[in-house]
């Protein structure tokens, strides 16, 4: 039998988690918000999901390919960020946005840096930072849900308070539900809490980031409200927006969050001040995805001030 | 916390089996942390009882080999060797009569052992070649005799490595040796407290301990003894995570757990000190698990120091499925094996045969951050960022990182999804950084 003997370094065993498998967990806890965005939304959510990540998977094989790497499309990333690229953007947006938007996201928030692992930003919020930049228009127009044209036609309800109007037709209950304008993926939150706890329980996430933006953000516009300080409607600002799709599922991508616990603490702070700053004083009714993009590239600093002490140190 | 799938059932609870001794044995002239035995005290062709002198060394550390068959040395050669890859070894061709050396094992009563100086116990232990039995192999003579007074004993018992129950079975057989093991060693120290690490899972070990302990009123040579038993978790087994979870106190980084006063003894050395004392025996057999998924039988075997492993797995009935790999020591620490030619040697705690199907790996992906490695590192370093470290060759941010301050446990490589080298990075490490 010696010839045939495998030697290598210990250890011997290995776990069974592979970072394919975390990738289509992650994938498998956004379907949810996906559905709840089909039924609020209609099945155009649906084929610009499809259209996104279809064209974030080619990209990635097509850069492989040029580059004769290994093609890895089937590890689960490429589609990931494809998913979290349209529920990034507005349901009613022509098909060609989710795909040149997840074209960017992956070749330039991903490959160029040097594919997965490599990069410094969040791909998906690379992606939607560009489609803002290229076509506000189109990135800014919402429609209203299915069957309730009553709501706030052509803009979500953060852009009309940021617009001074007051939003009164909308109940804690249709916020909760998604019965608002929004994105694709933002709106259900109900949906986006099933799929965080089914993260968060089989511990692909960890509480640290999303309940220290989450609650940052909270306390922020609490203390600053409209009618003086302390009165802010904090719960309004939890469940509108994107922040806890990105606060649950983009701020806690591993790759561009620092690696410990008190650095993810400080991390999820650093999202939650700058998206309460952009939501009260900044010229966009929503700052998650900035929020998110400004602390990534805060994360190697917070990583070098945040390691773990060294036993007998 | 991590779960790692112990399989210890594959032996778990299977009376020790004495292996009848090989035709041919290869002892390797260095089985320990220090220096090798090339004083030779015989030659090609002289004929050598069992429990004979065969070599020693010019200077400490070191412990002494002895034959562990009676029969003719028919050469002295380079063998392969279980972790240093190839050393010279005496080859002792077996006579089969099994004569023993004089005085080998001659018993020595309770009473002329009570009398024993701590100086004469050490010499005894110096004299057999007891070396640490938990795989570390450093002489317990030298162990017995820190530049520090101790006044903690930790027993270990805590058998962590999964597959592995060597040292489980062999308390829960020889109880009243090891406690008589405890108490010599007791000796050779100011000691105010005995303690007795043991995992939560072996029962039976647990129950025969406290019993003995019981009848002795939890007292070891006067001193109070303890049993920690401790739910099942590695590495916890680690000197300094034993001294950690046990006395909560840590061994300041860069030292001995001497320097906090506390010596920290595995329970097959303990028992090698008991049969080196009261036996006149010198180490020449340890209890080895041999195990794994390729086995009919799987069994904890008292094999004979310098027995091929072939022979070892020969005696486990015949192969349900052909091994792909061999590991001398547990799966998460032991070195994977290129021959079935190795001996056992003083410190082969067990021998495991992996599967085409337990042995697969899955291949090496890019670092994801995930941070696993950094949560389940039982030294508080950063495997993650060491690996990038080691991989460009970054001295200095690999050390800033606790490359030098790893035990090679193997947990972050465990853990990790994308199935990362890092032990193997780390070191790295520590043999091309710079000092």
């Amino acid at each position: 039998m010696d010839n045939k003997l495998i030697i290598g370094s210990p250890p011997h065993v290995h776990t069974r988690e592979t970072t394919a498998r975390i990738m289509w967990m992650v994938t498998v806890s956004l379907v949810p918000a996906g559905i709840g965005a089909v039924v609020i939304f209609g099945l155009q959510a649906l084929w610009l999901t499809l259209w996104s990540i279809l064209a974030a998977v080619a990209t990635e094989a097509v850069i492989q390919f040029l580059s004769k790497s290994k093609i890895s499309i089937a590890d689960g990333s490429a589609v990931l960020t494809g998913l979290l690229l349209a529920y990034n953007i507005p349901p009613n947006a022509p098909f060609w946005i989710p795909i040149a938007g997840s074209c960017f996201a992956i070749a330039i928030g991903k490959m160029v840096f040097g594919g997965l692992g490599q990069n410094i930003f969040n791909p998906a919020l690379v992606g939607r930072a560009f489609l803002m930049a290229s076509w506000p228009a189109a990135m800014t127009t919402f429609c209203a849900p299915l069957g309730k044209a009553d709501a706030v036609t052509g803009a979500t309800p953060l852009a009309a308070l940021k617009e001074g109007k007051i939003v009164e037709s909308l109940s804690y209950l249709d916020m909760l539900l998604g019965l608002r304008g929004g994105c694709i993926g933002e709106v259900c939150i109900i949906a986006l809490l099933v799929g965080a706890v089914f993260l968060l329980i089989r511990g692909y996430i960890s509480w640290h980031i999303p309940v220290s933006f989450i609650g940052s953000t909270a306390l922020l516009m609490f203390i600053f409200g409209r009618q003086g300080a302390f009165t802010g409607d904090w719960l309004f600002h939890i469940l509108n927006g994107g922040l806890l799709l990105g606060a649950c599922f983009m701020a806690t991508d591993y790759v561009t969050s620092p690696l410990t616990a008190r650095g993810q603490i400080i991390f999820g702070i650093g999202c939650g001040v700058l998206t309460a700053v952009i939501r009260l004083w900044g010229g966009y009714p929503e700052g998650v995805s900035y929020a998110i993009l400004m602390m990534n590239a805060a994360t190697p600093l917070i990583d070098r001030y945040t390691r773990k002490r060294i036993y007998g140190t | 916390m991590v779960k790692i799938e112990e399989n210890k059932f594959y032996t778990e609870h299977k009376k020790i089996e004495v292996l009848a001794a090989a035709p041919i044995v290869y002892i390797p002239l260095s089985q320990h942390l220090g220096k090798i035995c090339d004083c030779l005290q015989v030659k090609i062709g002289d004929t050598v009882l069992k429990g004979q002198l065969l070599s020693t060394a010019q200077a400490q550390p070191f412990a002494p080999i002895h034959a562990s068959v009676s029969g003719k040395i028919a050469a002295i050669q380079s063998w392969p060797h279980p972790t240093l890859g190839a050393c010279k070894a005496i080859v002792i061709e077996n006579d089969g009569k099994d004569s023993a050396a004089p005085e080998f094992g001659k018993n020595l009563s309770p009473e002329a052992a009570g009398k024993l100086t701590p100086e004469q116990i050490r010499e005894s232990i110096f004299r057999a070649g007891v070396i640490g039995m938990g795989g570390a192999a450093f002489p317990t003579h030298i162990k017995l005799n820190p530049p520090k007074p101790v006044h903690c004993l930790l027993i270990n018992i805590a058998e962590c490595e999964p597959y592995l129950t060597n040292d489980s079975q062999l308390v829960a057989e020889k109880a009243p040796e090891i406690i008589a093991g405890i108490e010599l060693e007791a000796r050779c120290f100011p000691l105010q407290k005995i303690y007795i690490s043991i995992e939560d899972n072996t029962p039976e070990a647990i129950a025969v301990l406290t019993k003995e302990l019981a009848q002795r009123s939890w007292k070891i040579n006067g001193i109070e003894a303890e049993m920690a038993v401790l739910k099942s978790q590695y590495p916890q087994g680690g000197e300094k995570q034993l001294v950690q979870k046990i006395l909560k106190t840590e061994v300041p980084r860069g030292k001995l757990p001497f320097d906090v006063g506390v010596t920290v003894q595995n329970v097959g050395t303990v028992y090698a000190i008991y049969e080196a004392v009261y036996k006149n025996k010198p180490l020449i057999e340890r209890v080895v698990t041999v195990t794994g998924g390729c086995l009919t039988t799987p069994k904890n075997l008292l094999a004979r120091i310098g027995t091929p492993v072939k022979y070892l797995i020969d005696a486990c009935g015949p192969l349900k499925e052909t091994p792909v790999k061999i590991i001398a020591g547990g799966p998460m620490m032991g070195i994977a094996q290129f021959t079935d030619q190795i001996p056992v040697i003083k410190s082969t705690t067990g021998i495991i045969l992996l599967g085409k199907r337990e042995a697969r790996r899955a291949e090496e992906l890019p670092c994801i951050r995930c941070g696993a490695c950094i949560r389940e590192c039982p030294m508080g370093a950063t495997p993650a960022l060491i690996n990038q470290a080691s991989n460009k060759s970054f001295w200095a941010e690999a050390k800033t990182y606790g490359a030098l301050d790893c035990i090679e446990c193997g947990l972050c490589n465990f853990v990790c999804p994308s199935n990362r080298r890092i032990v193997q990075s780390i070191k790295r490490v520590k043999l091309e950084a710079p000092r």
